[in-house]
């Protein structure tokens, strides 16, 4: 596939837009779902973290009948678009379900575009043809549209999750989409507070490629050497928003190079040379990461809330710029930037605690959930 | 509208206000009113997440907040005490003046900011850069007491008052995280536990106990048990460090040539 210049209206300025934001995520470990109405009801308590120009969901778990289909959700900002786009999914992929998602019309949401989701598989002579694994083949599909077809964005392409994304409050965001028509075992929930650009549709988090689903509280100041670095394993940076390199980072380092998370973390929040001065004698791991990963190392404030098919974690800047809370109770793993939302729907857990800088906290579901 | 009654029973004239969903907006023009009206003591009942609670308050009101505050709980506050039967979150005596904020439980990132005056006592630990920027003059001397640990950057920029960190539960670990008083040019910090050099900001040292330094602990800790019923009876005097800062004006020559 080749990468071309995109032109759509939605284009803004080529900045980065830093933000500073509300997180909460929660992920039931033995694979129970839950209702979207519950990440609702954590994100209220946190409304004036953000101020209403972006909010979105991720869950994870909410399309069983379609588990072994990529579910792409995109939005368009015409039928031209669309047009261009749905001959492109029938020349690469088999489509098996295309519809539009299901918006709910008297809501605080205003002017959404065009928004519709595809249950697709890769076609296989495509993948022998481009000699590609399909999550590799979709990775590149996502971009193609994403940079290629005007006014098109593919915004979630992992298999039985969805993100859920709009400009507006979260608690009105969740009314738009009917949240509480899905049930998942994951779901993170944000509210944004552009500061430098206006907020946008695509620019709400949470940013998304296959099944790794980021929401950002933070300001990425590292975003250019992050996307340049990106740009060399075929990732574009088409959403004109810092916390995208998050995405792409987390699927090349954990997904690609088979990092584990927790050495993945270490990468993105890389201790600084003085502590790593302080580790015994022969210990080169955190010293040859900041070697090789040099250019993944992502400097400025975040808290930054993951979640990806079999779990979730969350993960703080080295020196902790911004706040973000953990917390267990029963089977369930809460993550959120404060208490309060977590004890919104979960009054009493069993533990709750503030995680150190640059240290994940992670919550993976169980064998055989 | 949220229900509020008189509790005519207690000597003090006390009122309720149900917070429960309420905009800390209401919350706070509630207590105001309440203030005015005469009344010693407002209890605040499932509070989870409301900021600003008993902000740039001047009068001697006592507040009792059960529930979670949102961030900024006493923030330019100038005489009340607040009573927190919870945890607390990010910023709590943000500058704030004068009065009194007890924590029982745990509580957040950047605990009194820019503090000077008044006392914050955390029955629990406390987040990162707590006492940042920290001032005195006079008899204006912010305290922070912590019954547990502290994360990184404790006291960073600290101009003036008093720091203390008991470490309880922390025995033999880690009660401080990193850059210790970096930046630090006035105040004191009492630690108890050990540290290690490269923990600290390279504006403070380690000095040992004094009888003056005792004195004031000793008041301080009773009085912290006190407010927040944290047990200090077997804490050693002998098992603290203090931090102060070597050099009263470190950047004073920074613009000179």
């Amino acid at each position: 596939m080749n990468f071309g210049d995109r032109q759509g209206k939605w284009v803004v300025d080529e900045v980065k837009v830093p933000d500073a934001c509300g997180l909460s995520g929660f992920i039931n470990l033995d694979g129970k779902r839950i209702g979207g109405e519950i990440v609702r009801e954590s994100m209220s308590v946190m409304r004036e973290r953000g101020n209403g120009l972006g909010g979105g969901y991720a869950g994870y778990g909410i399309y069983p009948d379609f588990k072994e289909h990529f579910a792409f959700h995109v939005m368009f900002e015409d039928d031209s678009g669309r047009r261009i786009c749905e001959e492109l999914l029938r020349e690469y992929t088999e489509v098996e379900k295309g519809e539009g998602i299901p918006t709910r019309q008297k809501c605080e949401i205003v002017d959404p575009p065009i928004l519709m989701r595809y249950f697709l598989l890769p076609k296989r002579e495509k993948l022998e043809s481009e000699n590609l694994e399909p999550d590799d083949f979709i990775v590149q599909l996502v971009m193609k549209i994403n940079t290629q077809v005007p006014g098109s964005f593919v915004f979630s392409s992992g298999k039985n999750m969805g993100i859920f994304k709009a400009v507006g409050f979260p608690e009105d965001v969740a009314d738009f989409y009917k949240l509480e028509s899905y049930t998942g075992y994951t779901w993170i929930g944000h509210g944004r507070f552009p500061t430098n650009t206006p907020g946008w549709w695509g620019g709400a988090h949470p940013f998304n490629i296959l099944d790794w689903s980021v929401v950002h509280n933070g300001e990425i100041s590292s975003y250019g050497i992050n996307k340049r670095y990106l740009e060399m394993f075929g990732y574009k940076c088409t959403l004109l928003t810092d916390t995208e390199v998050m995405a792409y980072l987390f699927d090349l380092l954990i997904r690609r190079h088979g990092l584990p998370i927790e050495v993945a973390s270490k990468v993105v929040a890389a201790p600084f040379w003085e502590e790593i001065d302080q580790k015994e004698e022969g210990d080169k791991l955190e010293e040859s990461l900041r070697m090789v990963y040099g250019s993944a190392l992502v400097n400025g404030p975040f808290a930054v809330i993951v979640g990806f098919s079999r779990g979730m974690f969350g993960l703080n800047d080295r020196v902790k710029l911004r706040p973000l809370v953990a917390a267990v109770k029963d089977e369930t793993l809460y993550v959120a930037s404060e208490e309060a939302a977590i004890r919104q729907i979960c009054n009493r857990p069993d533990n709750i605690w503030a995680p150190p800088a640059g240290e994940p906290v992670i919550g993976r579901l169980k064998g055989d959930a | 509208m949220a229900e509020l009654a008189v509790d005519s029973s207690n000597e003090q004239s006390i009122a309720r206000i149900e917070a429960s969903g309420m905009h800390y907006q209401e919350i706070n023009e509630k207590v105001r009113s309440l203030i005015e009206q005469g009344y010693l003591r407002i209890v605040l009942e499932g509070v989870n997440g409301q900021r600003y609670i008993g902000d740039g308050l001047t009068s001697n009101v006592d507040i009792v907040v059960n529930g979670v505050p949102g961030n900024d709980l006493g923030a330019f506050m100038n005489g009340p005490n607040i009573f927190v039967n919870d945890n607390a979150q990010d910023a709590v005596g943000n500058t704030m003046n004068a009065g009194k904020i007890v924590i029982r439980g745990h509580a957040g990132d950047v605990i009194g900011y820019g503090m000077r005056g008044g006392k914050i006592f955390v029955s629990g630990d406390v987040g990162y850069r707590v006492g940042i920027h920290m001032k005195s003059y006079a008899d204006q001397i912010p305290v922070i007491v912590s019954g547990g640990r502290a994360g990184d950057f404790f006291g960073e920029y600290m101009a003036g008052g008093i720091l203390v960190l008991l470490g309880i539960g922390y025995e033999n670990k880690e009660v401080v995280g990193t850059y210790v008083g970096t930046g630090m040019h006035g105040g004191t910090m009492y630690i108890r536990g050990d540290l290690k050099d490269w923990q600290l900001g390279r504006e403070v040292r380690v000095f040992s106990i004094d009888d003056e330094d005792k004195g004031v602990l000793l008041a301080l800790m009773e009085e912290f048990s006190d407010d927040t019923t944290v047990d200090v009876g077997n804490l050693e005097i002998s098992d603290f460090l203090k931090l102060k800062p070597f050099s009263h004006r470190p950047y004073g020559d920074l613009y000179v040539y």
